[in-house]
């Protein structure tokens, strides 16, 4: 019923935001923050095109009130690349074909990200389980897959 | 997004004591949020009741695993993600570390809480028949101190928990008795990754002399509660596990489930379904070379 | 002559650098300063009456912009076909979820309390929730027979056939709705002052079906309507139609407001309110030798279109035309009809009735075989199309297409043969059993008959003052590669590096009409189109002596500045001519039905578990002739598209019908395959260029979805030695027809 004041670090930057406490993150993200990388295709958790890290674990930002994440370390799509350069799941994704209509691909990247900063080298089904939260649509998941795999191999860095 | 930011409260008192002074003070007009699985959904789509929320996330005291000689003690606010992780629940209690494993998907683990999980009582949840069959006793805390029961006594009717209005889920303690028996799980959902189970079971036992010495049988989706499965278990005691044998069990599951009709599977298919899920963890048991 | 640098290679999608890095803007990434929301009331009921409309307390209505049909200064129609698609009820509702209303107003979230507050009284009126309660006719819900149209095929003498047969075989084949399921779901804004006009942006395949539709609603005149697709997050034709209805809504607002207005969906609205494919029943009924000839089919093929027509006559036309599949049929008869019932219309969705009925024919000809005692890909290869040879439509086929190579290559890839016999042999005393099964079919490309000379498209390219060449057509990109693939074609033809091509935003102010982007068409329609324009871009350069045999890059760049300079533009159009031997008879239905078709062979092997009933794809090939291919990766990215969402509308895919309105309209409830439950695939292209088409090329966006569920039905009906003949075919539907006898029947026998 109030605002309050919210203490995010958002891709390296510490970001101050005056919300309601139920606002979700997704929203603040997007509309207070004007990261509009970040998607919504459900607001129920199942499709993963919200997904974001928070203190380096991979969300959905459409089902936590800011309130929750207040001094967090969160990082969204704009802050997978580093600046001008493309992250190696990036790059695999364009040489791959990993993204069709793109809708799905901020999320899935990140989820790659976390994926590969947890097993640098994925198994196949490491793969599968850890992108089973986002849903493809498009591209029936094979050149994602192999994105992904393209990416493990060229080295991955937070 | 179909419910308005501007018409929720929202506490987050940051310790155990807080909280509990709150719900102690106000009971019944609050609604603990912990990951936010649950409530968020309910939320987005407009069909949460409750206005008055306290924040559990942040309460560290709920976040602990710790191992005991006899048992394990899982903090309530410990995600799936944690449980599945941590060595002494791979070790000792594997069906909940798989029933972790098959809870919605990676993002889900990193916030579903097994207290948000349990108090949220939907009688198709995967970690509940591992639980059931572990025995496991929950620690529920007031203002007025601690209290154990057993999780078989918790679930009351569907949604209906033994939780008092003041009370939070502290810790699920979880003996640790139970490693070298035969062990035994399955779910059966509409895909491989975020699915709500369509039936669960799950089964720890022990063989002796080619007889069932003790066996835990529990399943999820089949009736207004996780069941465990006493009549079923009564008739496998001191039984053979031939073919007859099987059959008799089968019959006293039928009698035992009250599977329904919802927009996810029919009752004749969870009927069963459970029935084949349970020749199948009895085909598997007989098979085994626990305690024989 | 020289090789192909550009068409043919893997080049990186044109807009993939913004989507990769999260940079791409959709609808609702955008807002305008004095921007407001729109939000929709819906009807709450299948059919009836509106008698009264009241609005609760409690919510500052004067601040709100209110549009009823009332509001509508032209016409109070969706136009596409037919003009019987209401934008807004007025009195009538023929489906739940109809809109009623249209409420604007700046706060997002006091706009959803408000749609609530709004309560709606109705006469409730008679309505009908099946095919056959359409066909009964005792309720009639639209026109005198409740039909929405009805097609007829004749070739030679089916009723002569029967009387010749040494079997005949039978069979009734049903397939039910499917949502699209688009991660984006459908937005717009749309702007309107008195000088410019209508504005509208939005997420759409079509901007200028857009613009016609607007045009009625409005009664502007055509330069006073403007269109403009901006980054579309996947459509698969549910955006085709829908953004004509969602567009009309905000421009109404927009009309009446005097700001812009944003109309954004969330996932339930958009999925219970939009359009979904068209169930089907298709009843097949086959005159054959034991010698595995086929000699005649007699097929009813039937379409449920829900409350208005939209596009059904089309689906159905597409529908019925290949209902024969690939097969040479002396001897068929195809009657179809698409029904009207109490549901949200249904509409356009990748394959757009091919699917429906080849899903039937595929099963039918493997029951067919087993009737006769031979293997499925036996009967098969006894009566494949091929060259010389007519279709049911009597079209010739031109094209030296091999069924059988493309057969026998699926089959050697996916180990066909030996995983059979294996499968046979273990099946029995296995509690999870193994089955594959194969699909043959084809898909036409380009619009139906003379579709393509009615659109009568036209592509541009142009050169920009600074050198930059830009294609110019309404084609859209939303996923499946448009922007890529005429670029391509564009600098190949140009002799110029790809980075140097850029394609202009639909925007119907700027591009010529190029046609929709559905059908197939794209690459190799329109492609020919681009093809062609940047042909003449080319040499009118050449012939003012800027260009001369051989040039760079920069030196053609060079010379687009020049020449730009001196006239003051550079712009080179293409209209489409029709191939001259195709030939269309829309009286008898009848002709060379399109301009190509692609041909393909699935192969899907399975796993049906006996406890759980559940079936999940193990494997699956794909080969499939397509002309040429353009661009590999996105060529087999779409193939793998399609057969993940085929997977989806045999096995996941359902939609829970609860009296015309859609019970499971949340992701939780209506599954689509995650990482975790798609098969590896293996994909091949064979390649018969097609003279015709851009490069050589066919069309494959739809083909990839006709296969995968006859395929695996195939392999289940193999694995359960059982027939399942209706998708979507749920681990419910196995366990009813697999499990014997029930537990409590079982203890009395003992």
């Amino acid at each position: 019923m109030s605002l309050g004041s919210f203490s995010l670090r958002i891709n390296g930057e510490n970001r101050v935001v005056e919300a309601y406490p139920m606002e979700r993150l997704l929203d603040i993200l997007r509309e207070h923050l004007g990261l509009i990388g970040t998607k919504e295709g459900c607001g129920e958790g199942e499709c993963g095109a919200c997904s974001v890290l928070i203190n380096g674990e991979l969300v959905n930002s459409c089902l936590i009130p800011v309130a929750q994440a207040d001094g967090a370390e969160i990082t969204t799509i704009e802050g997978v690349a580093n600046g001008e350069d493309l992250h190696p799941a990036q790059k695999a994704f364009l040489a791959c074909g990993g993204a069709q209509c793109g809708m799905c691909t901020p999320g899935m990247i990140v989820a790659t990200v976390n994926l590969l900063n947890k097993h640098p080298h994925p198994t196949a089904e490491q793969i599968r389980e850890g992108l089973n939260g986002n849903l493809c649509r498009c591209t029936g998941y094979m050149r994602i897959f192999q994105a992904v795999e393209e990416a493990a191999r060229t080295g991955s860095e937070k | 997004m179909r419910s308005d930011p501007r018409d929720y409260e929202f506490s987050s008192p940051g310790t155990l004591a807080g909280a509990l002074s709150l719900l102690n003070r106000e009971p019944g007009q609050w609604l603990p949020v912990a990951g936010g699985t649950e409530v968020m959904v309910q939320y987005s789509s407009g069909r949460l009741d409750a206005r008055r929320m306290l924040n559990l996330w942040d309460i560290q005291e709920l976040k602990q695993i710790t191992e005991g000689a006899d048992s394990l003690r899982i903090g309530g606010g410990c995600t799936f993600a944690q449980i599945r992780e941590h060595s002494a629940v791979q070790k000792y209690f594997p069906l909940l570390a798989k029933a972790a494993a098959w809870t919605g998907s990676i993002a889900n683990q990193n916030r579903a809480t097994i207290a948000g999980n349990i108090v949220n009582a939907s009688p198709a949840a995967d970690s509940p028949p591992a639980l059931l069959v572990h025995e496991a006793e929950l620690e529920l805390v007031s203002t007025a101190g601690t209290r154990r029961i057993s999780y078989g006594d918790f679930h009351l009717s569907y949604k209906k928990t033994a939780l008092k209005p003041n009370e939070l889920l502290l810790a699920i303690h979880l003996p640790k008795r139970f490693v070298k028996w035969f062990s035994y799980c399955q779910k059966t959902g509409a895909r491989n990754a975020q699915a709500i189970s369509k039936v669960c079971i799950a089964g720890i036992g022990k063989l002796s002399g080619g007889r069932v010495e003790t066996v835990h049988l529990a399943l999820g989706a089949v009736a207004p509660i996780p069941l465990r499965l006493r009549k079923t278990e009564k008739v496998l005691l001191d039984a053979e596990l031939t073919k007859h044998t099987v059959a008799e069990a089968q019959r006293a599951l039928a009698g035992e489930i009250s599977p329904i009709e919802d927009i996810r599977s029919s009752a004749e298919y969870r009927r069963q379904v459970a029935a084949n899920l349970l020749e199948d963890l009895l085909e598997s048991f007989a098979a085994s070379e626990c305690g024989q | 002559m020289q090789k192909e640098r550009i068409v043919g290679t893997s080049v990186l999608r044109k807009e993939g650098i913004a989507k990769v890095r999260g940079a791409a803007r959709y609808i609702d990434d955008t807002s305008f300063p004095g921007m407001i929301f729109g939000a929709t009331v819906r009807s709450a009921i299948p059919r009836g009456r509106i008698l009264n409309i009241k609005f609760d307390d409690g919510i500052p209505w004067n601040e709100f912009t209110i549009v009823s049909a009332k509001d509508i200064p032209g016409e109070n129609t969706i136009a596409l076909i037919n003009r019987d698609w209401p934008c807004l009820a007025s009195e009538f509702i023929n489906h739940p979820e109809e809109p009623i209303l249209l409420l604007g107003h700046s706060d997002r979230h006091l706009l959803t309390k408000a749609v609530n507050a709004v309560r709606v009284e109705y006469e409730v009126l008679p309505s009908i929730h099946s095919i056959e309660e359409s066909e009964w006719g005792d309720i009639i819900v639209w026109g005198e027979n409740n039909v929405f149209k009805s097609f007829q095929i004749n070739k030679g003498d089916v009723d002569g056939t029967w009387a010749k047969a040494d079997f005949i075989v039978e069979g009734e084949y049903t397939t039910g709705a499917q949502e699209h399921l688009y991660i984006e779901n459908n937005g717009v804004i749309a702007d309107f002052t008195p000088d410019t006009g209508l504005t509208i942006w939005g997420s759409m395949q079509c901007p200028f079906y857009v613009h016609k539709s607007l045009l009625a609603i409005s009664a502007l005149p055509e330069d006073k309507v403007r269109i403009i697709q901006v980054e579309t997050g996947g459509a698969f034709g549910g955006k085709e139609d829908y953004p004509s209805m969602i567009g009309a809504h905000a421009a109404l607002l927009a009309m009446k407001a005097q700001r812009p207005v944003k109309i954004v969906y969330d996932r339930m609205e958009d999925m219970v309110a939009t359009t979904k494919r068209h169930p089907s029943r298709t009843r097949i009924r086959t005159a054959v030798t034991k010698d595995g000839k086929l000699l005649g089919a007699d097929i009813e093929f039937t379409l449920d279109g829900g409350a208005y027509s939209t596009l059904s006559p089309t689906v159905l036309s597409r529908g019925t035309i290949h209902a024969g599949g690939p097969y040479f049929w002396p001897n068929i008869r195809v009657r179809s009809k698409a029904f009207a019932t109490s549901c949200p219309p249904h509409g356009a969705f990748r394959g757009f009735g091919a699917p429906q009925s080849l899903f039937a024919m595929e099963r039918h000809m493997d029951r067919v075989a087993n009737a006769l005692g031979l293997p499925p890909e036996e009967l098969r290869r006894r009566n494949f199309l091929s060259q010389g040879l007519t279709t049911a439509t009597g079209q010739e086929i031109r094209e030296a297409v091999d069924l059988d190579h493309l057969l026998a290559r699926a089959f050697e890839l996916s180990d066909y043969q030996s995983k059979r016999e294996r499968f046979n042999r273990d099946n029995p005393t296995a509690k999870k059993k193994k089955g594959i099964g194969f699909a043959a079919f084809l898909h036409g490309a380009g619009f139906t008959g003379s579709g393509e000379r009615y659109l009568n498209s036209v592509a541009a390219m142009d050169g920009t003052p600074d050198g930059r060449l830009r294609v110019l057509v309404s084609s859209t990109e939303f996923g499946q590669g448009t922007n890529t693939i005429l670029c391509q074609i564009a600098a190949e033809t140009l002799g110029i590096d790809y980075d140097a091509v850029e394609i202009a935003p639909p925007d119907t102010s700027v591009v010529p009409n190029s046609g929709p982007t559905v059908a197939s068409r794209t690459t190799m329609i329109v492609g020919k189109l681009v093809h062609s324009a940047a042909l003449g871009l080319r040499q009118t350069l050449q012939s003012g002596g800027l260009l001369g045999t051989r040039w760079t890059t920069e030196e053609f760049c060079a010379a687009v500045r020049t020449h730009v300079a001196r006239y003051g533009s550079l712009r080179s159009d293409s209209r489409y001519e029709a191939p001259a031997y195709v030939y269309w008879d829309d009286e008898k239905y009848s002709g060379d039905a399109y301009p190509a078709f692609a041909w393909a062979v699935y192969v899907a092997e399975i796993t049906l578990d006996t406890v759980s009933y559940g079936v999940t794809v193990d494997d699956f090939v794909a080969v499939q002739e397509v002309g040429r291919v353009l661009n590999p990766v996105l060529a087999t990215g779409q193939i793998e598209g399609g057969i993940a969402q085929g997977i989806g509308y045999a096995l996941y895919e359902k939609v829970q019908w609860d009296r015309g309105r859609m019970a499971n309209g949340q992701m939780t409830n209506y599954i689509i395959p995650t990482s975790q439950d798609i098969p590896s695939m293996k994909i091949y292209f064979e390649e018969l260029p097609f003279a015709s088409g851009a490069f050589g090329a066919k069309g494959i966006g739809e083909l990839p979805m006709d296969g995968p569920a006859p395929a695996i039905l195939n392999a289940v009906s193999f694995a359960a030695g059982k027939d399942f003949n209706a998708i979507p075919l749920m681990a419910e539907d196995i366990c009813a027809s697999l499990s014997a006898k029930s537990v409590s029947e079982e203890a009395v026998a003992v």
